[in-house]
């Protein structure tokens, strides 16, 4: 009907098999799809290294953080304890390091885990709830049970037959078409979608 | 120590699919269904003890902390207690979430999103209690961070109670960013699962618009794993750091260096009872039988057995330190501990910390739920006792002239009930709102959920 009046985003392969979409990553990936990413409830064991993805820098980011964080939280005691207005406590040393060693360290923490907590948000891309997946009746099945590979129709090799042409390849039962979202439509066009009335398993 | 079988969780219906269904639905239920009137029952009697919680706060602020028990020996009175007990019930949480994953314990994944939101509300209540004891607590601000005053002076970086104001924020806000992370592919979920608008909406803005995709699973993980790392070290900072409180005084009784440690297996040790006796409720209550196993709380009646011997060890070398120091303050302190104005307290915590979790040692007693509640309830009681105990030790210090025991008043009495109104208020309404169990791991664990092997690249 009127879908092919509306804009593709991608093309969205379901499995229900974990075995099945690992296999189906590592074909999209030698394939040399480079806009594409996979979609589950719950982190997959070596999918990352089917997609062929580079290991996450994340470590780095807390890391630096930290280590800013703890000179900053030092820096902080001994500018007040001995430079901006020394006071002698305990017959101690203005600059008594050691005493400075446990407030040095939540520092560390505090700014390690606030750079974690940033850092992830970042290079998740949270924070951007608009997306073709959302408002769609695949989002809920992919955060439920079952295992998607998205091809996005920005990548360069994109086309419907191709995209349609390798998630076949892969053995995919449940091949769908995504279509940029159409305020208000797209409630009742989903149900229109030959295979949106597909079960989840067995229940 | 075997991982329990998470077999169960299928029930009757067979494939991966149905069992991550069944996980999710069962997950969802509480929340997504109208609350009943046990649910109701217990919130209200919650927000009774919040509301005294409430009225002895505005009393104390209004009337001032001369309406507490404290005297001039005894500065320290209930709120430290108070205080003591509920940071250490929070580091049950801490360890559940952050440790036991770093350990690759898989148990842990049923217990650990509860054990997070009661480390979360704990410290809330816990920072009640400095907040109060300040007396005026919105200026509690200019006395307890290195804000700039009008006298110019900062605060003193040398005190074990300031490295405290920076330990437990720290804590609560690591706690909370490490709570939240992992709420989020669960809160996705349940904005997807949503049929109401108002629902939709809500756990659609708080789930930052997770997707579920590999691309932010794999930094998502990596950042999990960082946070339990960054919240394992700071776990045992922060009870070490509750305990120099203590332990860096000239106090005897409190100057020793057995405090750290014999604090965080406390801490650990009341923690894990709590979780235990909230768990054992909700559990049942929210028919999640199965995916929190009998095993799960044998494992854990075991973690509190092996931590009441380490806290039961602690006493015992306290004793034979304070005799064996041959300092006459030392030994005095200890024998008053034993046998003074509060020896009925020291029985009360040496009976339910180490002689009463002893039953544990039988197979029997772990798994069975009517006798395991009353030794984790005792435990509770005992381990407030035995906060009470040492900051009792005030009481009796170097000036016999100076001596006076401590009566708490009805302030006193209405803080500490009402702490507990309004953590179980914070916490039911977790239950409400939230997925109590960590539904994205839970499912990561089930039957057939991971892929084989042989298919890496």
């Amino acid at each position: 009907m009127h879908d092919q009046d509306r804009k593709v985003v991608g093309m969205i392969g379901l499995f229900d098999e974990p075995n099945a979409l690992i296999a189906a990553a590592e074909k999209v990936r030698d394939a040399g799809y480079t806009k594409w990413d996979c979609h589950t409830p719950y982190p997959l064991h070596g999918l990352d290294d089917a997609m062929g993805l580079k290991p996450s820098p994340m470590p780095y980011i807390t890391l630096t953080a930290g280590l800013i964080g703890g000179c900053l939280g030092m820096y902080m005691m001994y500018w007040m304890s001995a430079v901006d207005y020394p006071v002698r406590i305990g017959g101690k040393p203005y600059f008594s390091w050691p005493a400075f060693v446990p407030i040095t360290f939540e520092a560390f923490v505090l700014f390690a885990g606030l750079a974690t907590m940033g850092g992830m948000i970042k290079l998740t891309k949270l924070g951007r709830w608009a997306s073709p997946l959302h408002d769609n009746d695949v989002m809920v099945e992919v955060t439920t049970t079952r295992l998607g590979v998205v091809l996005e129709a920005e990548d360069p090799k994109f086309t419907q037959e191709a995209a349609q042409a390798l998630l076949d390849e892969t053995g995919c039962q449940d091949i769908r078409v995504l279509y940029a979202p159409e305020d208000e439509a797209s409630e009742d066009e989903a149900s229109e979608d030959d295979d949106a009335a597909t079960e989840h398993g067995e229940v | 120590m075997t991982p329990p079988e998470e077999t169960e969780v299928v029930g009757g219906v067979s494939g991966p699919q149905a069992t991550l269904q069944k996980i999710d639905d069962d997950i969802a239920a509480p929340f997504e269904s109208f609350p009943t009137t046990r649910w109701l029952a217990a919130f209200t009697v919650a927000k009774i003890g919040a509301a005294i919680f409430g009225i002895s706060f505005v009393y104390t602020i209004a009337v001032g902390i001369g309406s507490w028990g404290n005297n001039n020996p005894v500065g320290w009175g209930f709120a430290i207690t108070n205080f003591v007990f509920w940071i250490g019930i929070g580091h049950a949480g801490t360890l559940i979430s952050a440790i036991l994953y770093l350990l690759r314990q898989k148990w842990r994944t049923s217990i650990a999103r509860f054990a997070e939101a009661m480390t979360i509300f704990a410290v809330i209540v816990a920072l009640q209690f400095p907040m109060v004891h300040t007396g005026r607590p919105w200026l509690a601000a200019y006395w307890l961070l290195p804000l700039p005053n009008a006298n110019g002076i900062w605060v003193n970086f040398r005190s074990p109670l300031l490295w405290d104001v920076f330990a437990v924020s720290t804590y609560a806000l690591v706690s909370l960013m490490f709570w939240y992370t992992g709420l989020i592919p669960d809160l996705a979920a349940a904005r997807d699962r949503a049929t109401h608008r108002v629902r939709k909406l809500v756990y659609g803005i708080l789930s930052l618009g997770w997707k579920g995709s590999n691309r932010a699973w794999q930094h998502y993980e990596k950042a999990y794993l960082l946070f339990a790392g960054l919240s394992t070290p700071l776990v045992l900072s922060v009870h070490s750091v509750v305990s120099f409180d203590f332990a860096t005084s000239v106090i005897p009784g409190w100057h020793t260096t057995i405090f750290p440690p014999y604090f965080v297996a406390g801490a650990i040790f009341s923690g894990f009872a709590m979780v235990a006796t909230l768990i054992i409720i909700m559990r049942k209550y929210f028919k999640l039988q199965h995916i929190i196993t009998i095993d799960h709380l044998d494992v854990m009646n075991r973690i509190v057995l092996v931590t009441s011997l380490m806290v039961g060890y602690a006493y015992m070398m306290e004793l034979f330190i304070a005799w064996y120091s041959g300092v006459a303050f030392e030994r005095f302190a200890f024998m008053n501990r034993a046998f003074g104005s509060y020896g009925w307290a020291y029985a009360i915590m040496v009976t339910c910390n180490v002689i009463l979790p002893q039953l544990l040692w039988f197979k029997k007693i772990r798994r069975t739920i009517k006798y395991m509640y009353p030794i984790v309830i005792a435990v509770n009681i005992g381990m407030w006792f035995e906060r009470f105990v040492i900051i009792m030790a005030l009481h009796r210090d170097f000036l016999p002239s100076s001596w006076h025991d401590f009566t708490p008043t009805i302030v006193d009495y209405g803080l500490l009930v009402g702490s507990f109104g309004l953590f179980l208020t914070l916490l039911l309404l977790f239950c409400r709102f939230l997925p109590t169990v960590a539904v994205a791991e839970a499912k990561a664990v089930a039957p057939g959920a991971q892929p084989t092997g042989g298919h890496h690249a």
